[in-house]
């Protein structure tokens, strides 16, 4: 086994799981939810297998670093991560009915990093600049932080979608997913869990570029736009804590906030970069 | 009444929200619009119009403007009053007030217990005290009209965490202030043999001299098999009134450190000439000589003159062989091909030389010093750790009233401000050890 085809046995899995949630969700067959878990565990290992045997590789080929510096592995990592995170509230609550809302993201995180044709998936030597233990650290902290934010906005639609339907049709099958309340708890524990593990993120950025460049904070766009999702999450909790928002507000400042932690991701590297390029 | 209603405007959390709902929304131009540039760039790019107004909104360096600074002057002050007026109502939630409390709330909430006893009054508060003491409570007593209350608590100075991460963000602000004031930041580019005591400011456009000089000895440059670069070194020493008081070898990532100053490996420039090591084995003397590839270079001492006549390129990008003439007056003048960065033993009929050539580069560094970088660091440590306190540790109050109601009956009730189901769990332990005492 390669790491790439455990990788893209991973794709498969991910697809599968999400699937069957779905459908446990769909047609209420909660039989069919301990499938989409053993699916979905059997995947996460081989995903795990995958990222190490990834990190072998790239020892064996001479240029060995952590499977973690390129759009690539962040993505491969970003969706263990979001596994690994919704795997522990299912366990912790005991609720199947999330993973409908939150696998999928980690599927098309898979899919995304494997099919899109501008995302390359060699394993390349680092520059020099990269060549930092702080990169781990950076790359770490921030993508569990962004799992996090995933799965709060995984939350966040279905606690809309729960919301639409709750005072009107009892039998509706959105009616058998968590209470509102349940949601809600949910929602902001996962937005304290990915604020927490955002802000560590941030500063292991800023410690490693002190150390590489000597400026800990140059107001790059990368370094603006996670400041701006750092600033929306932390303006949720404030709202949270001492304006006493709960419920629909804070489950579209969960969506809010999660499109602010993709475009720091994706948006910076492909609209602003571009913009700069030709600009500068 | 006026001073009252400024300060609540300062202390409000809707100012806080509104601040950092304006700072998120306003940090976009800053990303969309190139920040920096000449002002010609954004003439072409964006027309005259548009760009004289970038220059009067101070779009083109907006995070040093005014009005961006004053936002985050105005989040700084807001924190500060919004924390002080907070301030007494956390001291108030943790100290004596909570013997003022209403005892009939007590048996109404959803952690609490109701023990008889045969103990007397007296009795049954001792014990009660040396329970909770016994399990970590902190417990302070009143003789009230309805009974002897006991209020004990657990965590209290975690109601300052939310203020420990509020002081985070002042103290990283302080210590960006003092960089901005005190520090500076430069580039040095210093040819291998050659010393420097002087770095260029880009936002002074002049040269700040140093109180030391930076000695480059010796830049390595190596390859990833494919030819992008995988590692530059230099080899540096500090030299202070002509002594070498300092060596360190950096690369990228392992900077240099000396007098509050920071030199970083960033850049190379690969310079025409070569470098030349010349050690006479016999005599045992050496020397290094930099040479202009093509031209003749002499070394007296030993009376040899050579030169390199010819290069080709390798399998490794940018490295280079060269085909070197060598002549000391013995026998007949010797070539030979030596590969950049080598070195070989030359024989000639009279003498035996270790002859090692590299391409001659000038190693590329940036200088910063900023004396604010380790109050920002104390400002990030106090983040983590006081966000931390704030979202995971929690103030633990337990009410003790004990009366007399036919016998001394003791009730217990309590909350929490976090973590519920690990308060109740705590609650019970609790209770159970009172219970065991009172028996």
């Amino acid at each position: 086994m390669t790491s790439s085809q455990l990788l893209g046995l991973t794709i498969i899995g991910y697809l599968i799981a999400s699937a069957v949630y779905i459908a446990t969700f769909l047609f209420k067959t909660p039989k069919a939810g301990v499938v989409a878990t053993v699916i979905t565990i059997a995947t996460f290992l081989a995903q795990t297998a995958g990222i190490i045997l990834r990190w072998v590789e790239s020892y064996e080929m001479g240029i060995g670093h952590a499977p973690m510096t390129n759009m690539y592995e962040s993505l491969v990592f970003f969706s263990w991560a979001i596994v690994l995170f919704y795997l522990y509230l299912e366990i912790r609550y005991k609720n199947r009915l999330i993973g409908a809302f939150t696998m999928p993201f980690a599927f098309i995180a898979m899919a995304y990093a494997s099919f899109a044709g501008n995302i390359d998936q060699q394993i390349k030597p680092l520059i020099p600049a990269l060549q930092s233990n702080w990169l781990i650290a950076h790359v770490v902290t921030c993508f569990i932080g962004y799992a996090g934010f995933a799965v709060a906005c995984g939350l966040g639609i279905m606690y809309l979608l729960r919301r639409r339907t709750s005072n009107t049709d009892t039998k509706s099958l959105i009616n058998s997913l968590p209470a509102l309340k349940t949601i809600d708890d949910l929602m902001y524990r996962s937005i304290v869990f990915g604020f927490l593990w955002l802000t560590v993120g941030i500063i292991t950025g800023a410690i490693w570029a002190n150390s590489a460049w000597g400026t800990y904070w140059s107001w790059d766009p990368k370094e603006t736009w996670s400041l701006i999702t750092w600033f929306i999450y932390a303006a949720t909790l404030h709202a949270w804590f001492t304006r006493g928002w709960r419920g629909r507000k804070i489950a579209w400042l969960s969506i809010i906030g999660f499109v602010a932690v993709i475009f720091t991701y994706f948006g910076v590297n492909y609209l602003l970069s571009g913009l700069h390029s030709y600009a500068g | 009444m006026k001073n009252n209603s400024i300060i609540n405007f300062f202390a409000s959390v809707k100012l806080a929200l509104f601040l950092l709902f304006v700072l998120a929304v306003t940090s976009i131009i800053g990303t969309i619009i190139p920040q920096g540039k000449s002002a010609d760039i954004y003439i072409k790019e964006f027309g005259e119009k548009t760009a004289s107004l970038f220059q009067i909104l101070d779009f083109t360096e907006m995070y040093s403007s005014w009005w961006f600074v004053t936002l985050l002057l105005l989040l700084c002050v807001n924190l500060i009053v919004c924390s002080l007026k907070r301030i007494p109502g956390a001291l108030n939630i943790t100290g004596d007030s909570n013997l003022e409390i209403d005892v009939d709330r007590l048996a109404r909430r959803k952690d609490h217990k109701d023990l008889p006893t045969s103990l007397s009054n007296q009795e049954a508060g001792h014990k009660v005290a040396k329970a909770l003491k016994g399990s970590g409570w902190k417990t302070r007593e009143k003789q009230r009209n309805e009974g002897l209350l006991l209020f004990a608590q657990k965590g209290a100075w975690t109601r300052f965490g939310v203020y420990i991460v509020h002081s985070s963000i002042l103290v990283i602000f302080v210590g960006a202030m003092i960089g901005n004031i005190y520090g500076y930041k430069g580039t040095m580019m210093i040819p291998e043999t050659t010393t420097k005591g002087a770095i260029y400011s880009f936002d002074r456009q002049e040269e700040i001299e140093l109180d030391f000089q930076i000695l480059c000895k010796k830049f390595t440059l190596s390859r990833y098999p494919n030819g992008a670069p995988k590692e530059f070194i230099s080899d540096l020493a500090v030299i202070e009134d002509g002594r070498e008081v300092l060596t360190k070898t950096i690369e990228v990532n392992d900077p240099l450190h000396y007098k509050g100053h920071t030199f970083y490996q960033s850049s190379y420039r690969g310079l025409e000439k070569l470098l030349a090591t010349i050690q006479n084995n016999q005599e045992n003397i050496a020397t290094k000589v930099l040479i202009d590839p093509g031209k003749e270079a002499t070394w007296r001492e030993s009376n040899v003159r050579f030169g390199v006549v010819n290069r080709a390129g390798t399998q490794e990008p940018g490295l280079f062989r060269y085909k070197v003439w060598f002549f000391d007056g013995s026998g007949q003048p010797q070539t030979f091909w030596i590969t950049g960065g080598d070195t070989t033993t030359v024989k000639t009929e009279n003498g035996s030389y270790t002859f090692g050539l590299k391409q001659f580069y000038a190693t590329g560094l940036q200088v910063a010093k900023d004396p604010g970088v380790w109050t920002v660091y104390i400002g990030f440590f106090m983040m983590m750790g006081g966000l931390y306190v704030a979202f995971f540790l929690s103030h633990r109050r337990l009410w003790v009233l004990i009366k007399e109601n036919g016998g001394t009956r003791v009730l217990i009730s309590g909350n929490s401000n976090k973590n519920k189901s690990g308060f109740a769990q705590d609650f019970e332990e609790t209770t159970r050890k009172v219970e065991k005492e009172l028996q």
